[in-house]
């Protein structure tokens, strides 16, 4: 199987019996689900519920004990880790909860988005800029401000210059964990409006961890409710939500408060 | 078109003693092309809880919820994605969107997920919500500020915007005046000449006469109510 024939009747990524220990503790145990193209999967669970370790061993950033993760069939964790790294520059994205996490809060706007471009190979600085300009529109960020830095920005609009630098390279799969996560309400309203549009028109498979039920509703297609380290619970979004199975999801579901 | 067989539901609370509450039993419907099923019974007989289940909203406890060859009490949430993207719409009483997202988006959103063309989607949007005389001043903004009725009717395009083989109305003229009611009315029979199966909760009598083929008592399908 080549890196380029995707197929709409295979899942994009496939992970089985996943399990990851801290020692005697376990972080995540046990977890198998499949993704498809343009699925958007949200993860939910309190602190502490291993929905966070699960998100580190899909992305690789940490080492998973047990279990297979497939990307396009091939097996994420026995892939040679040079090969791992390109899957993670070029067809995989990770959104951080904290955008210093995922900036260069030293570099240009245009030097974060036109960093992930030249990193697959792009050399020709008039096009680089180009793009960069292109997808700073696209995240609603004014070309004008292209050659300030990160830290001159809102949260929000370090949030969104995250998005661009990730979706530039125009990736198949991409992670975010708590991406709405420590902004106003009405600026987190914006940033899921973006993220759904480009989810919709690149296409996009994501797997969004967040404690906050009201955005999953609003993005996610399915969900999963961890608690301690174990997927209790794992459904259509709004089946999940509307008729919680598990105890601790109708814990979870009442216990948010309506507005 | 729609066909149900032997349907029943219970809610446990494990939260509250773990009660099983059971709510629905033996429940069975058939809804053909270019019908409409009006859902009746009191409040609390379950028919909001029938149509959340054959929208795959709730989960069956057993039997078979058969939509257009997919069996929503089986089916893979995949399946059922795709099921409602498709074939079967549903215009819910409320209106839950993003907030920020402008309403001509709001109703083209089912269009986009279908892959038709912004230019071509947004037109269908506009034509919609001009025939559900939503001022077009308003179409680039949220509906999330409106008033009941106009989300009503914000809702009502969007449940409108694709041509759906199987639709499910909840309340769909309530908080709307006799103008809109009118318009919504004219939307439901022609959505039943193109071919529509329509299963619907009409609380409006005179609504419930004008575009529905039958009425079903959902009372029977109340465990412990039925002979």
């Amino acid at each position: 199987m080549t890196l380029h024939d995707v197929s709409l009747d295979q899942p994009l990524f496939r992970v089985e019996g996943l399990t990851k220990r801290y020692g005697q503790r376990i972080g995540c145990a046990d977890v198998s689900f499949d993704l498809w193209p343009g699925e958007v999967l949200g993860i939910v669970g309190e602190s502490g519920s291993g929905k966070s370790t699960l998100l580190g061993c899909l992305a690789g950033h940490m080492q998973a004990d047990e279990g297979k993760i497939l990307y396009r069939g091939r097996n994420t964790l026995t892939m040679p880790e040079p090969e791992r790294r390109v899957l993670s520059r070029t067809e995989w994205a990770f959104v951080h909860q904290n955008p210093r996490d995922g900036l260069r809060m030293g570099v240009s706007a245009g030097g974060n988005v036109g960093e992930r471009l030249m990193a697959i190979g792009a050399r020709h600085y008039g096009d680089i800029r180009e793009t960069a300009i292109d997808w700073l529109g696209r995240v609603e960020i004014s070309g004008e401000r292209i050659d300030d830095r990160p830290r001159q920005f809102s949260g929000g609009m370090q949030q969104r210059l995250q998005i661009a630098r990730n979706l530039v390279t125009s990736p198949r799969l991409v992670f975010m964990d708590e991406p709405t996560g420590g902004l106003d309400v009405s600026v987190q309203a914006r940033l899921l409006d973006l993220l759904r549009g480009l989810v919709r028109d690149m296409g996009l498979s994501v797997i969004i961890v967040t404690h906050d039920l009201a955005v999953t509703r609003l993005l996610a297609d399915r969900l999963m409710v961890m608690k301690d380290g174990r997927v209790i619970e794992h459904g259509l979004t709004d089946q999940v939500l509307d008729d919680p199975q598990a105890a601790y999801t109708q814990l979870l579901v009442s216990s948010v408060l309506q507005v | 078109m729609i066909e149900i067989q032997n349907l029943s539901k219970s809610f446990t609370l494990h939260n509250q003693g773990g009660a099983v509450i059971p709510v629905m039993a033996g429940a069975h419907l058939k809804v053909a092309p270019g019908e409409c099923v009006a859902l009746t019974g009191q409040s609390g007989a379950g028919k909001s809880t029938l149509m959340r289940m054959i929208y795959g909203n709730y989960l069956a406890a057993s039997g078979s919820i058969l939509v257009g060859g997919v069996d929503v009490a089986a089916a893979t949430p995949r399946d059922i994605i795709r099921l409602r993207r498709e074939i079967l719409g549903y215009v819910s009483q409320f209106l839950r969107v993003v907030p920020r997202v402008p309403s001509r988006t709001v109703v083209a959103e089912p269009l986009l997920a279908l892959g038709m063309p912004q230019e071509t989607a947004h037109n269908r949007a506009e034509e919609l919500l001009s025939l559900l005389n939503i001022p077009e001043r308003l179409w680039s903004l949220s509906p999330t500020t409106f008033s009941g009725g106009e989300q009503q009717r914000v809702n009502i395009a969007r449940g409108f915007a694709h041509a759906y083989p199987a639709l499910l109305l909840d309340e769909p003229t309530a908080s709307l005046d006799a103008r809109n009611r009118d318009v919504v009315l004219g939307l439901i029979k022609a959505a039943k000449e193109r071919g529509a199966a329509i299963v619907g909760i009409f609380h409006d009598e005179g609504a419930r006469e004008r575009v529905c083929t039958r009425e079903v008592d959902v009372t029977v399908f109340t465990p412990g109510v039925a002979a």
